[in-house]
């Protein structure tokens, strides 16, 4: 249906330049592939969103830095595979052996990140709050901390990406559509959303959560019902910290050959834009903006013809949203949400 | 916050401020440089304009004194270094109107740069099929075009809280090296060669302005600075300036006083992007060669870290800023390597423990303007305390 339609109506506008294109028929061809495709990249995206939005939610600040926590994660990954003895093409491992490196490499980057979160919090934010600092230093110093430990990394590191290694080989699974979906696609997809179902249940239903809100919606009269403030926004923190870990590991999956010191940087930019789209603040929001700029990103690139058009499209995205919809789709407040 | 006069229990954090602002008053300001800004403005008027000309003449002799020790030789170039130190505190003073007056976190300030680059570069280079204009007409042409940048990308978000043009800044600094790079007339990694200069020949025939000579460069865009500086002074001074004060310290409260809030603060960041065109495009002009490698979020960050290291809201700061951000990788050159690493760190350091940067700006003195600010030290014998017309000014920027 939509393969037959969509082209015939747009050939007309087809331009034949060859650094933009239009190519419908390409997008079409593709639908199915680049939306499964979409859809593993925005469950990564969307789980950095979390940390970002968690955070925006308690301290109203841009944590810049929260992409180095990411990456951190994703060299985590890279140095427990490498001590694993993976190499660029993937081992034959029986089903458990693989289960077990990849939940081994999931706990070292979700320590990583979670350690390298609350090292930001205490050194850079903490000292701020307590004096008192304007919200602009706050951000000049989340984007400070944001490329100290970028250039620490390329210092340590150098600046080509890492070997890229593979855990294990995607095995079709089944298809949809006349589409193959993978072993790895599903792996991340389920994990990713299982994970944020979990965050989203922590926040609505555990005491924690509830002093997350609180916090989130009044930090003065939250620390006056007896909400220890400093210990929550620590909490905050180290639950982005754990949810970019998990997202680190799904993205050296899907990317072997992408950690690289600036590596984290411009997913981290996409990941707020999801965040945005969502309605910042907002943990189901930032499931969903994240699927769609995943989404969106992909079919961009398809239809645009060069994979450089994610970032772009991702961007434009993020404006047209502050444009016509600055709340987000679903509305932007972690402290409103009811439990 | 209490609303209240006289003694009510305040939360500790207040009441510490509060015992803070008592303590201080009457006291000489701390810093590294104390009561050096109370003893200039005690000058007479004749006396400053005389410091003032004795120090720009000797920024117009740099290049010709090579001062030993300061000098970035060997290794680099001090003519050509001056050039580019010229080039990074006129990009600094531009951005020191949209961070340092208005208060607007600008992270894509590259772009801005690059947008004036392009400009030059494709209006003059004869790598650029287009139309070719002198070198001296792209100046105006890329602030006009840049301003353009800056309204298109401004008007959308500058109705927003301030955070999401962070967020937008950064993200159109990374898309415009990215456009660089995938839209064929712009010629990306190949980029354009020969870039235009001033005219004018020397006694044998020689152009003045060649790329291999920066002092040429370093006085054009000395020149430049100055002009640009007795501009913003005036800005500053002018009502533009007051309410850009007024919204980076309270924007709420500016609203509610009549502030056009949103046109002033788009009026700050077009008039800040295009300084960061014009640079650019006296940048494109000294190095003769434009591609998509210079204009690098990285680059971003050294212009921010300009601004806060030489004071956010300090004219006179941003240029020692600009100039050392520039001058600290030529000069050390064992460091140079490590420089994103050593601005990046200096950014946390002094957010937390130097807001002010290295020349603070005079927070009382801004807000109050100068005609108000030195009746009120005649009028008391000393300096207003902050806090004595309104109560906000000591403490920095908008609390939150």
């Amino acid at each position: 249906m939509i393969t037959a339609v969509i082209p015939s109506l747009i050939s007309t506008v087809r331009t034949d330049d060859t650094w933009i294109t239009f190519d419908v028929n390409s997008l079409a061809e593709n639908f199915w592939n680049s939306t499964f495709d979409g859809l593993t990249f925005g469950a990564i995206y969307a789980l950095v969103a979390l940390g970002y939005t968690l955070v925006y939610g308690v301290l109203n600040l841009i944590n810049f830095a929260h992409s180095e926590v990411f990456i951190v994660g994703c060299y985590g990954v890279f140095f427990t595979l490498s001590a694993l003895n993976f190499g660029p093409s993937a081992p034959r491992l029986a089903f458990w052996a693989i289960v077990g490196n990849l939940v081994l490499a999931l706990v070292v980057a979700i320590v990583a990140s979670a350690l390298m979160a609350v090292i930001v919090e205490r050194v850079a934010y903490k000292p701020l709050r307590k004096r008192k600092a304007p919200r602009l230093a706050f951000l000049i110093t989340a984007i400070g901390v944001s490329f100290a430990i970028q250039y620490t990394i390329y210092w340590w590191r150098g600046p080509s990406p890492e070997a890229a290694l593979t855990m294990f080989r995607p095995t079709p699974i089944f298809d949809v559509f006349g589409t193959i979906i993978d072993s790895q696609q599903l792996v991340i997809i389920v994990a990713a959303v299982i994970l944020m179902i979990a965050t989203d249940q922590f926040i609505r239903r555990s005491r924690t959560g509830r002093g997350i809100r609180a916090v989130a919606q009044d930090p003065d009269t939250a620390t006056l019902m007896g909400v220890n403030k400093e210990k929550i926004i620590i909490t905050t923190f180290i639950i982005g910290g754990i949810l970019a870990g998990a997202a680190a590991l799904f993205y050296v999956m899907k990317i072997p050959s992408g950690v690289q010191y600036s590596g984290g940087f411009i997913l981290g930019v996409k990941a707020f834009a999801a965040a945005v789209l969502g309605g910042i603040g907002n943990v189901r929001g930032a499931l969903l903006g994240g699927l769609l700029i995943g989404l969106i990103g992909n079919y961009g690139q398809v239809l645009l013809g060069s994979s450089q058009w994610t970032d772009v499209v991702a961007f434009l995205v993020l404006v047209l949203v502050l444009i016509v919809r600055p709340e987000g789709i679903l509305g932007s407040s972690l402290g409103k949400s009811k439990a | 916050m209490s609303t209240t006069e006289g003694p009510t229990l305040i939360p500790d954090d207040a009441a510490a401020q509060a015992m803070a602002d008592r303590e201080a008053k009457g006291k000489p300001r701390k810093g590294w440089f104390p009561g050096l800004g109370e003893k200039w403005n005690a000058l007479p008027r004749q006396t400053q304009w005389l410091f003032l000309i004795i120090v720009v003449v000797i920024a117009y002799l740099l290049p010709i004194l090579n001062p030993p020790f300061i000098t970035t030789e060997p290794g680099n170039n001090w003519q050509i270094a001056l050039a580019q130190m010229s080039v990074y505190a006129l990009v600094a003073v531009g951005l020191n109107v949209v961070v340092g007056y208005a208060g607007l976190l600008d992270l894509g300030y590259v772009a801005f740069f690059a947008v004036g680059s392009y400009t030059a570069a494709m209006f003059t280079s004869p790598d650029s099929p287009y139309l070719h204009i002198p070198y001296l007409w792209t100046l105006p042409l890329a602030m006009a075009i840049t301003m353009f940048f800056g309204v298109l990308l401004g008007v959308p978000t500058l109705r927003l809280r301030g955070d999401y043009l962070a967020i937008v800044t950064l993200g159109f600094g990374e898309i415009v090296r990215i456009l660089a790079t995938i839209i064929p007339a712009m010629k990306g990694q190949v980029g354009f060669q020969n870039v235009g200069h001033p005219p004018g020949t020397d006694a044998e025939g020689q152009p003045i302005f060649l790329n291999s000579n920066g002092t040429p460069w370093y006085w054009l865009t000395l020149t430049i600075i100055i002009v640009v500086l007795l501009a913003a002074g005036n800005l500053e001074r002018s009502r533009v300036g007051r309410a850009w004060i007024a919204i980076r310290e309270d924007e709420d409260a500016a609203e509610i006083m009549g502030v056009p809030t949103f046109k002033y603060k788009v009026w700050a960041f077009a008039i800040g992007a295009s300084v960061g065109g014009l640079s650019g495009a006296l940048f494109a002009g000294q190095v003769g060669f434009v591609n998509n490698q210079k204009f690098d979020i990285a680059t971003s960050i050294l212009f921010l870290a300009a601004v806060v290291m030489g004071g956010t809201g300090n004219k006179v700061g941003a240029v020692l800023g600009g100039s050392l951000v520039a001058y600290i990788p030529l000069r050390f050159t064992a460091i140079a390597e490590f420089k994103y690493l050593i601005f990046g760190a200096a950014l946390v350091l002094i957010m937390i423990f130097r807001p002010g940067g290295i020349l603070p700006a005079r927070q009382s003195l801004l807000a109050y303007g100068r005609t108000a600010y030195n009746k009120l030290r005649e009028a008391t014998g000393k300096k207003p305390a902050p806090g004595q017309l309104a109560p906000n000014t000591g403490k920095g920027a908008g609390d939150e």
